[in-house]
């Protein structure tokens, strides 16, 4: 391959990379924010392809970024006054560390990328920078062999790629480190809340009609007078789990997330007993659902979490996913029970 | 106890010191430094910190590192056993720090 890059390399090249900003605009912040809450989340892309960003010459930097619009601001934010390439490789839309996860993210596209935007013709140094989240899809050795390009692993986080790069290329240990900490475990709270909300809806109906049931067949005027103690509790567990769960995530000191979701199922029902000075058994039934439904949200949460591993959440599951129909089961039937004795 | 790990004694990660050239590209890549260089060589500091991501095995050119890779995720791990297949977290998009 060498002598025919030489040869190439001596033609005039015209680089035509569009040009982007290190500022947002406010139409960035607003696509942001419909993001978060799950509006049109599947198609929110940039082009894939080689970007400027400042004025980079042919010594300039060349950082490799996914094609998911949150990651590509992200990205271009922090890099302030720096004048470098972005190479955007095509993920589907999806995020660096879920790509790198599913392969959007690997070496393959890696390689493509640089292959089809000529990289070697607009830089003359053989280096790029890619996140190191992206190390779980990406083998930099691989890239070298293939491409000639030497990949280096930048840092976790977009926020530190100035350090890194004004440090001579080099990362501290806190730089590849992934953190989680409450502000990124809320960020998430409102895709996660989207998630289920037909279901949950659904069986919020199922529950107000059902409270209705009645020894002498179906009472309407009963329906409504009771139906409030049990959608309250439902609703009530449905966001201990998508809320409270992950925001108190560290402080509550058991590691499986179903546990974490138990005990946020439970503190609930207690509350809410003492609240609504149910009968005991109304405030046993709802608890057992509770319980099950807390901790079955708390426990999809692992899949928005940072640390969490594959062998773990099948151990996990094979406990927990048991006990929790066996919960829910048990109290929809003293729920009925109670309704009818 | 650490507060961000997870369960203990589970994950599938191998490290095969003889095969090791002490390169230290596994401490580099790995998000919650699992390795760290010692005379020469990698070393696990603690195991339970691993979330088999696979970022080191796969960057590893000496094939000393060994782990069963995937995203730990409940809702990917159900879509799963619902159709069929192999766990896919099939939820994009997220934050940048996040997965699914």
């Amino acid at each position: 391959m060498g002598t025919q890059i030489n040869v190439q390399s001596l033609r005039p090249v015209t680089v035509t990379a569009p040009t982007v900003s290190s500022k947002l605009e406010l139409s960035d912040l607003l696509g942001a924010l419909k993001v978060r809450f799950g509006i049109n989340r599947n198609n929110y892309i940039v082009k894939p392809g080689l970007y400027k960003v400042g004025k980079p010459d042919s010594q300039s930097d060349v950082l490799v970024s996914a094609n998911y619009k949150l990651s590509f601001d992200v990205l271009r934010k922090k890099l302030d006054t720096l004048n470098v390439w972005i190479l955007v490789v095509d993920t589907k839309g999806v995020n660096v560390w879920c790509a790198a996860g599913k392969g959007n993210f690997g070496t393959e596209n890696v390689v493509k990328s640089i292959k089809n935007s000529s990289l070697e013709y607009i830089v003359k140094h053989r280096n790029i920078i890619l996140p190191q989240l992206s190390a779980s899809g990406v083998a930099a050795h691989k890239v070298k062999e293939q491409t000639g390009f030497r990949a280096v692993f930048g840092p976790v986080q977009a926020k530190d790629i100035k350090s890194f790069i004004e440090a001579g290329y080099k990362a501290t240990p806190e730089m590849r480190k992934i953190s989680f900490p409450a502000i990124e475990r809320a960020k998430l709270i409102p895709v996660d809340f989207m998630y289920a909300k037909y279901k949950l809806l659904l069986i919020l109906c199922g529950f107000f009609i059902f409270s209705g049931l009645d020894k002498t067949g179906f009472l309407f005027a009963k329906m409504l007078e009771t139906s409030l103690y049990p959608l309250i509790n439902i609703t009530g567990a449905y966001v201990a789990g998508i809320v409270a769960a992950p925001l108190f995530l560290p402080w509550i000191p058991f590691r499986a997330f179903a546990l974490k979701g138990t005990f946020w199922g439970l503190v609930l029902t207690i509350l809410l007993y003492f609240l609504f000075e149910v009968p005991y058994i109304d405030g046993i039934s709802m608890g057992l659902i509770n319980i099950s439904i807390a901790s079955f949200m708390t426990m999809n949460f692992t899949g928005s979490s940072t640390y969490t591993s594959l062998s773990g959440v099948k151990k996990e599951m094979k406990w927990a996913v048991p006990f929790q129909i066996g919960f829910i089961t048990l109290g929809l039937i003293l729920f009925i029970y109670s309704k009818l004795v | 106890m650490k507060t961000m790990q997870y369960l203990k004694n589970v994950v599938t990660l191998k490290l095969d010191s003889n095969s090791c050239t002490g390169c230290g590209m596994c401490a580099v890549v790995c998000p919650h430094a699992v390795f760290e260089m010692l005379n020469g060589k990698a070393h696990i500091v603690d195991i339970n910190d691993c979330m088999e991501c696979g970022a080191c095995a796969l960057n590893c050119r000496f094939d000393a590192i060994k782990v069963k890779s995937g995203v730990g995720c409940a809702a990917g791990i159900l879509n799963g056993i619902l159709n069929g297949t192999e766990p896919s977290c099939d939820c994009s998009g997220g934050s940048k720090t996040s997965c699914c």
